[in-house]
Formats: structure tokens, sequence, C-alpha cells
């Protein structure tokens, strides 16, 4: 279906990151955000608690960041679209009911402008380090969909992907910002409404009386009821059969829990999602993401200009990550070069990929700014050897 | 021979049960009295809402209530239901929890609904111990009660979490105990009916984990004991500090009126949008 024209501001515009990331969730129908003000996200909430009245969104400043995570699962159990907007220390308090919405199917955006940490860290500078937290933050076996915008316009754009990812997977979809693109201002266009291709809920069929809320039926993803329509349907974060009912038993932890990871896995090539180019007879390919992607571009053309075939690899959905065309690469390159602002996270997933084939590089950064393209030209250099 | 079938029996999911809950818990009093209220009230099951976090008495809505039970993360029960609420201002949003959940781990959110008065019934089963997890000291066990965690005496004073609601600015606070049980449907009643967050503290009794450490081995002691020391709130506004130790103050502490947190945001929903089309 087309976007509600209520929630989107079309136009051009000259908006940050978070600005923008703000306008995407608003045009991809979110109509009810929680938060809790948090350097460097808050202009998000700020954003949006200006804009919704005027679209009936409703949106409600939580008492902490648990709450809000909450709150976003609760009301989306009533069919409607929500969003919470936070930062390292405010994600890491999120992981409990990101595992909850895991479990309980339901989608459901979280954004993370990312800072440097660990814990308060750099509070009002950038970082990347929050990548495998995104992953593996909250306890137990899970999968999860995750996007990186590297732009402004980038981070309205995929607004409306991850919205309409975690509708069509009923899963958490986390957006990985960092504190650079939250906080640049560039321009940013808003298509008309007419041109945004939203996913609705996937509201059941059945009759009440006959529905149960996991039943999937040989499918992947089960149908959705919501909370007050009458089907007095129950749902838990506890080990559930197909009619939602908590059944200790390894057998069921089995079905339930594997589902939930086969629904991602089995469609990774339907989520996944990167830039690929000039990677044909290049001897070094470097993948990145969000903001370094485009300081990688600086360090590529330096390179490029010593005449050296170099590929790049952006990653635009970076969770789950692009396993087989990496491996793909592996056999045909010397080695990936991966620059991002922490000390080697996604570099794992890439150096596990290739599997020894090629190797893996890790260009570090700390946090609180962006690598020089120099260091990345040098690390080019090196690996090219 | 007839299948004896008890008349409030449609309001549970047979399939399941029997429940999870010890003999002697207090948990399937508080059932017995909810579905009595709504029974009573003539709410249709299908405009009730229930969320609920983790431990016993959580239990006594999810799974066995037949209506929606949305069963959450450990505290976080009333904050999930505040994001069910704006959305569906028009149900019954029922939290029903025990004294871990809702004062110890979700204190926090409960004040803030309280303060938000956001309309949510909420019934806070007090049984003085974490149940689930074998009897280990929880925010409102006495002081000097012996638990798993306090093995010589608990050194702690604990929180009067009803007074504590009020404080923050609830519509509507009560106490009663299972020995209550007319009193404490009469109450659930005018919670259900109210505008607001309503909030009805039920004292409760676990023999297994908590009594059997306290001298109070099973549900009739229990009975007993909250027979004899309860006070009615307005005797109890006549007796000192003192007079009052080791008593349970029944009945309703507090009633205010304050616009309901909803109806509120749709208020200013409204005006605004008056505002942009220029009426």
């Amino acid at each position: 279906m087309k976007a509600d024209p209520a929630g989107v501001l079309t136009g051009a515009h000259y908006l940050d990151g978070d600005f923008a990331c703000g306008e995407g969730a608003m045009a991809a129908g979110c109509r009810f955000t929680a938060g809790y003000p948090i350097t460097p996200s808050t202009e998000v909430v700020e954003r949006i608690a200006r804009r919704f009245p005027t679209m009936g969104g409703l949106f409600i400043q939580m008492e902490d960041e648990m709450a809000s995570m909450a709150a976003i699962v609760g009301a989306s159990w009533t069919g409607t679209k929500t969003l919470t907007v936070t930062s390292g220390p405010g994600f890491s308090l999120m992981m409990e009911n990101i595992g909850l919405a895991v479990m309980m199917e339901t989608p459901c955006v979280v954004v993370n402008v990312q800072r440097g940490g660990p814990s308060t860290g750099l509070p009002t500078m950038t970082g990347q380090a929050d990548m495998m937290q995104a992953r593996w933050g909250s306890h137990g076996d899970y999968e999860i969909i995750a996007l990186s915008p590297q732009s402004p316009q980038e981070a309205f754009d995929l607004m409306i992907d991850a919205f309409n990812l975690a509708e069509l997977y009923r899963v958490p979809v986390l957006f990985m910002m960092d504190e650079c693109v939250g906080h640049m201002t560039e321009k940013v266009v808003i298509p008309p409404a007419e041109e945004i291709e939203i996913v609705p809920r996937t509201l059941t069929s059945v009759p009440p009386g006959e529905y149960w809320p996991y039943h999937v039926n040989g499918k992947y993803v089960p149908e959705f009821a919501r909370a007050g329509d009458g089907y007095r349907f129950h749902t838990t974060g506890l080990t559930h059969d197909e009619r939602g009912y908590p059944d200790m038993s390894a057998e069921c932890q089995e079905k339930c829990v594997h589902r939930l990871l086969e629904k991602i896995k089995n469609n990774a090539d339907k989520i996944v999602r990167f830039d690929e180019e000039q990677t044909d007879g290049a001897d070094v390919v470097v993948v990145s993401y969000g903001i370094t992607a485009r300081v990688a571009r600086m360090g590529v053309d330096l390179a490029r200009k010593k005449g050296l075939k170099v590929g790049i690899i952006r990653l635009i959905v970076v969770w789950p990550f692009p396993e087989k065309r990496i491996r793909e690469l592996a056999g045909n390159i010397k080695a990936f070069v991966v620059p991002e602002i922490n000390y080697g996270q996604m570099v794992l997933e890439v150096e596990r990929c290739a599997a020894g084939q090629a190797s893996a590089i890790c260009v570090p950064h700390g946090g609180g700014g962006v690598h020089d393209p120099n260091d990345i030209c040098e690390a080019i250099v090196r690996a090219a050897k | 021979m007839r299948e004896y079938k008890h008349k409030l029996l449609g309001y549970l999911r047979r399939e399941i049960l029997p429940t999870t809950h010890c003999p002697g818990c207090g948990c399937g009093q508080v059932l017995n009295a909810f579905v009595n209220a709504i029974d009573d009230l003539e709410i249709d099951p299908k405009n009730i809402i229930s969320v609920t976090g983790i431990g016993c008495s959580s239990w006594i809505p999810s799974p066995y209530l037949k209506c929606d039970t949305l069963h959450t993360t450990h505290g976080r029960a009333v904050a999930f239901a505040t994001g069910v609420k704006v959305i569906r201002p028009q149900a019954n949003v029922v939290v029903i929890a025990g004294d871990g959940d809702l004062a110890g781990i979700g204190g926090n959110h409960l004040i803030h609904a309280a303060r938000r008065n956001v309309g949510l019934a909420v019934f806070l089963v007090n049984n003085y111990i974490y149940g689930m997890t074998g009897g280990q000291v929880s925010p409102t066990t006495p002081f000097g009660a012996v638990t798993t965690t306090t093995p010589y005496s608990n050194a702690e004073y604990p929180l009067n979490i009803a007074e504590v609601v009020a404080a923050a600015g609830a519509n509507y606070v009560a106490r009663w105990t299972t020995y209550h049980i007319r009193k404490l449907i009469a109450a659930m009643k005018e919670v259900l009916q109210k505008k607001g967050f309503s909030f009805i503290e039920i004292v409760s009794q676990c023999p297994v984990s908590y009594g059997r450490r306290v001298g109070l081995r099973d549900g009739v002691a229990f009975m007993e004991y909250f027979k004899k020391s309860s006070v009615g709130v307005g005797t109890a506004e006549n007796m000192s500090e003192e007079e009052l130790e080791g008593k349970i103050v029944v009945g309703k502490l507090v009633e205010r009126h304050r616009i309901e947190f909803t109806e509120s945001l749709r208020r200013i929903n409204e005006s605004c949008q008056k505002r942009a089309s220029g009426e």
C-alpha cells in the first residue's frame, strides 16, 4: 500500500540525519513513539513529538529506556507501527525487551544513534561500536535485522525499509546510525506519499475462536491479531507452542526458537542489501558502513590513484550479513580491508566468511571522530602487497 | 454422571487448567475475585487486555484468563500496558502482578504510571516474598522475617507500596487482603469503572515459600492472621505509628478525579489539529 500522506513531508529539505530519520519513521506510518532523552539521538524524538499531533500520532517520554522499549512492544500489539530512539547506554537497557519483541514476534523499530563507549563514553561524539551488541546483545539465540545509513537522505529512505522489514518478518529492526550521520545536515528529498511503498501489518483472516497466534501453517511468519479486537489470544516471552501457551520442554524450545532463526536466515537473500563497486578484478575490497563508508571512499580514491585495484562493498543491511557475497569474493581477492569506528567488530564477520581464502584487515578507530582517509589508503596499500 | 461446571469457568482457558499455583496460595482467590468482578459488571472479556510481568501473581491471568493476555518481562508490565492503553483507550487494560515485579524491579515504572495517571487497573498481589524462585526477601517482606536470602533475619524495612502509589498521584488506591474477599470484589469493580490510574494492593498468602518460615504454615493460618492484623483506614487514622506496627491498614486510601493520561494526550492532539486547520 501507499504511505499515508499525513505523515509525508514531501519536498526538498535541508535536514540533519536525526530529523531525516524521524521524518522517515512518520512517512513509514509510525504513529506511536516512546523514548527517553539521550545524546546524540534526542532530536529524532523532538522532531516526532512536534510533528505527531497533526497526523494523530502519540509520543510519550517514558521514565527510562526499559519502559520506552516495553511501551513500543505493547503499542505494536494493537497493530500500530512503533518506534523508539536511543544511543549506546539506552540501547544496553533496551536489550531485555528487544528479546521480548523477538520472542513474541513484534514488529517495531529501534534507532541507535551510536556514540563512543563503553559506558557513558563520548556522549556527543561518534562511534560504531554497538554493531555486535545489535547482533548479540539480548540473551538467547535469535536472528535480527539491522540497517546502517550513510547520509541524512538514507536515514529517511532506509527508515521506510526498516518499518517494512519489521512488518514482513515480525521482528524488531535495529537502525544503526552514528553521531556523524545523525548530526550532519544535507539535502533530503522526500517523495510524494504515492511514491512510498508501505507494508501494512498482516492481519489474520481467521475468525476469533479458531485463531492461534503462532500457528504458521508451513510459513515462516504467523498472522497477526491485534489486542483489543476480541481474539482473546495469549502471547508470552516464555517458550510457547503454536497456541501461544507456555510449554517448558526441550521439544517446544527447539520448534519455537528454530523458526525464529529460520524466518530470517532462510530469507537472508531477500533481506541482505549492499552497494558493490569495481570488485571485478580487484585485489583488495574495502568493506564499510555508515559514515565510515564515506570516509573509506576517499581512502579508496587515494589508493586507486596509486594504481591499485580496489573494490568497495558498502553494507546497507548489516544484519543479516552478506555472507554469500563475501565468501564468493574471498576466492578472487587478496584481502578485505575493514575500517570501522571500533576496534574490530564487523571485521570478525568478514574474517569468518573469508575463511582463510583472503585476509581480513581491520582499520580500527576508537571513536570521537572518523578515520583519516590516508590511514585507510595505507591499509589498502599494505593489503595489496 | 453429570459434569459439574462452575458458572464462571467460561472466563478461563479450560484446556490449560489446572493452574501452576501451590496448595494454599492466594492467587486462586485473586482470580476468583477478579472473575466475579467482571461477571458482576458484565464486562465482555473481549474488552479486557491483560498485561503481566514475571512471578507467581502474573500467572493469575497468564495464561488462564480467557481474554487478550500478554505475558511480558519482569517489572515492565506497567510500561508495556501504557503502550497498549494509549492506542486502546476504550479497553479495560489490566495488570495483575506481584510485589517483586511491581514494587521491586518495576517500582519506577509503577510510580511514573501513577504520576501520569494512565488509565490502567493495577492489582499488586503482595505475598511478601519472591515465591516463584523459592522464597527470597522482597521489598515488602516484614522487618526481621526469615527468608532464603535473609536466613537469620531481614535487616530491611518493608515498602508501603500503596502509600507510594497514592503519593505518586494515582486516581484510586486501596488495600485489601485475600481474607476480605467481598470487599476486594467491590473494590475491583470500582477500579474497573474508574478512569485514571487505579490500584489495589492485595495482601495475599504464600504458605509454601514464605509462611512456613514465619510460622504460618497454611492458607487458613494466613486467613486468621489477616483477620487479626487488619485495621480499617478510619480506625487507623486515630492510631499512632507504634500502634500500627505489624497491622495491615485496609480500605480506600485515596480517590482523585484528575484527567486520565490518554484522554489528556488526545485533547492536546485535537487542539493542535484545530490550530493547524485554522479553526
